[in-house]
């Protein structure tokens, strides 16, 4: 079988990083982003200049991917919410549609119940978006965006 | 599977090391970390026991140069090589678009080496992936090592099918790049494919 792909295009993205940079705010949060399973990150807002945030969503991925794994061993589909204290930070994490994970980082400022309130709203529209985009991706006509790439190029990208 | 932003330009793949116990997959990636110029490369990041053996998976993100204005970004994985942490390495072939096998030259690990390969085709084809699909390429690591089997009988073994292979000594360098610069060709090929 072939790995389906998957593509962001700028109308979903613009929606999703709209979500994000809201979320920051309503949750009084320090960062947010969205990073898919395999820990490729989407969007981010908040103050993220100071953050690995590569680092961060490679390792949010594996923490959820062993979280999954640990479900399955107890017959659970999915632990969908985690939250991990710190003394200054916190982080909470969440499975939005069994497909993307949504990550708040925050602190002192903040509550963990707001937090959950105003994840719960931007899951759910993630969630639509997401699934907007998943239909998008799987349309024949679609625009490819790596199609006009020849093998050419490639081989250019390994001679140096 | 590769994730492509058509906004910010950039095409991110997944490769992962794979391998039987101690047969240099961290190497690999320490070594490609050591000698990438300091802006095409993310932190590395070793989740590994006390005794540095690889607990859960190594982790290094790499930009491997733009084609056609599209950002490369590859992000390198190995996983734990020892027998025991099974249910780890299955977690980590998710989503991934190319596979190194790395294995051990040393006679003495050929029984390791065969086990690692069947254990890898296992756990792919529990998630529906076949390792005759995918991008994939093999690496004869620690030829510098005395009792290594000949190249021949390596391939013969563990590459009938006869991908991409690699001689290689991890720690010095040798094939590293090579072996990197291969599977990265064969993935953005792939990914090429799939969006015409």
């Amino acid at each position: 079988m072939t790995n389906p792909q998957m593509v962001m295009y700028e109308e979903e993205f613009t929606q999703i990083q709209a979500i994000v940079t809201r979320l920051v705010k309503e949750a009084n949060a320090r960062v947010v982003f969205v990073i898919d399973k395999n820990g490729q990150e989407i969007a981010k807002a908040g103050e993220v200049e100071q953050l690995d945030t590569t680092s961060l969503a490679s390792l949010t991925a594996g923490n959820i991917a062993a979280t999954g794994g640990m479900a399955k061993l107890l017959r659970e589909n999915e632990f969908t919410t985690q939250f991990h204290e710190g003394e200054r930070a916190n982080i909470h994490i969440q499975i939005v549609g069994n497909r993307v994970i949504l990550v708040v980082i925050f602190d002192s400022k903040t509550s963990l119940g707001l937090v959950r309130l105003r994840v719960k709203k931007a899951s759910e529209e993630l969630n639509s978006i997401f699934e907007a985009l998943l239909t998008k991706v799987s349309d024949p006509n679609r625009e490819a965006p790596f199609a006009e790439i020849t093998d050419d190029d490639i081989d250019n990208l390994f001679n140096d | 599977m590769s994730f492509i932003n058509v906004l910010s330009r950039e095409i991110n793949c997944k490769i992962v090391y794979y391998g039987p116990g101690l047969c240099g997959k961290t190497t690999n990636l320490q070594y490609i970390y050591n000698k990438t110029n300091p802006d095409a490369k993310g932190k590395m990041i070793s989740l590994a026991t006390e005794t540095e053996r690889t607990l859960f998976f190594d982790f290094l993100p790499l930009a491997l140069g733009e084609i056609r204005g599209f950002k490369t970004r590859f992000h390198l994985y190995t996983v734990p090589g020892q027998v025991f942490y099974d249910a780890s390495r299955k977690l980590i072939l998710k989503g991934v678009d190319g596979v190194v096998f790395v294995a051990d030259s040393q006679i003495a690990r050929t029984e390791a080496n065969l086990e690692s390969l069947e254990n890898l085709r296992t756990n792919l084809a529990e998630q529906a992936y076949s390792l005759d699909k995918l991008p994939y390429v093999v690496q004869y690591n620690k030829r510098d090592m005395p009792n290594v089997a000949p190249v021949e009988e390596l391939r013969a073994l563990l590459n009938p099918n006869g991908v991409p292979d690699f001689e290689a000594v991890a720690s010095t360098g040798v094939g590293v790049f090579e072996t990197l610069k291969a599977v990265a060709k064969l993935v953005l090929t792939e990914v090429k494919r799939q969006a015409g």
